[in-house]
């Protein structure tokens, strides 16, 4: 029991760490002005997205061993349905935006 | 006699099941709650440049006071993290002293975000002024409301630990509050990305 806590305690600290670095990345890019453009927003979309599988695997434990199926199933149901509305939504608005211009 | 133990076991089971679908019925709430916050990003997205000649993001936001915001946050995840790990090893004190230092991060957190909903309300930034003010208002504010109900529910689980134990259902529901604690920080990173870093460039 004590040495899987000794383990569990390794994998929060190694996610934490993953985490720090992967926001001071962005923070540190935009606080510096160290670069501009679209590759900013490349770096921060980059590093968000990292990070957000960082905390599902290293703070919600998520895998394909150990995680239901069903769980993986409707994360991945909730990614799609995201994909769908979000993206679609953006891709409207910014058509008439575009044309309204 | 052997019948009142088959008895218990099959009860034990019976529990464990519905603990399990019950982790499971959270999973499809949080899911759902995560389609609710990536619809409040399209919609501030789409409404982020609209200002109505009031303050920008530029004007209004301050890096250093989001950077605060965001070490709060992580820390407390891993403090969670810390107390759930106290859990599995049975240490019912330790799981209290971690439960409260989470707390204590995540009103912290609150409290930042409540100066610097305050400062903007006082600078004439608030909800009403324009569709970029009403879509961060919701957005931002959506999200500090879950993080206060995160704090309540941390303040009855330490209650439910203090006075019932590290009993089966009680470290269940210490589960599903991790599962929450930690999927309102996922939501931050979104928030930081797309609302604060992008606003002051």
């Amino acid at each position: 029991m004590d040495h899987s806590a000794e383990r569990s305690l390794s994998t929060y600290l190694t996610g934490f760490a993953l985490a720090v670095v992967l926001t001071a990345i962005p923070f540190a890019l935009v606080w510096g002005g160290l670069l501009t453009g679209p590759a900013v927003y490349a770096v921060i979309a980059v590093a968000a997205v990292l990070q957000v599988i960082v905390h599902l695997v290293f703070f919600l434990h998520m895998d394909f061993k150990s995680t239901p199926g069903e769980n993986l199933f409707f994360l991945g149901f909730a990614a799609v349905l995201i994909c769908i509305m979000v993206g679609g939504s953006l891709w409207i608005m910014m058509d008439l935006h575009h044309r309204m211009m | 006699m052997s019948e009142t133990t088959l008895n218990s076991e099959l009860l034990e089971h019976e529990e464990k099941k519905s603990l399990e679908s019950r982790e499971f019925g959270f999973w499809v709430y949080l899911m759902t709650d995560a389609v609710i916050f990536a619809l409040l990003f399209a919609s501030y997205v789409v409404l982020s440049k609209n200002s109505a000649a009031g303050p920008t993001s530029k004007d209004l936001f301050d890096l250093g006071h989001t950077a605060g915001e965001t070490v709060l946050l992580l820390l407390s995840s891993l403090t969670f993290g810390v107390a759930t790990i106290a859990m599995t090893s049975d240490h019912a004190g330790r799981v209290v002293l971690w439960l409260f230092i989470t707390l204590l991060l995540g009103l912290g957190f609150l409290a930042m975000e409540m100066l610097e909903f305050y400062g903007m309300i006082a600078q004439g930034a608030g909800p009403g002024t324009s569709g970029f003010l009403s879509a961060f208002f919701t957005l931002v504010g959506t999200h500090g409301l879950h993080v206060a109900f995160g704090a309540i529910g941390i303040c009855v689980m330490i209650g439910q630990v203090m006075i019932k134990g590290l009993t089966l259902p009680v470290r269940s529901r210490l589960v599903r509050l991790g599962l929450f604690w930690h999927f309102l920080d996922i939501v931050w990173i979104g928030i930081f990305s797309v609302v604060y870093l992008p606003g002051v460039m």
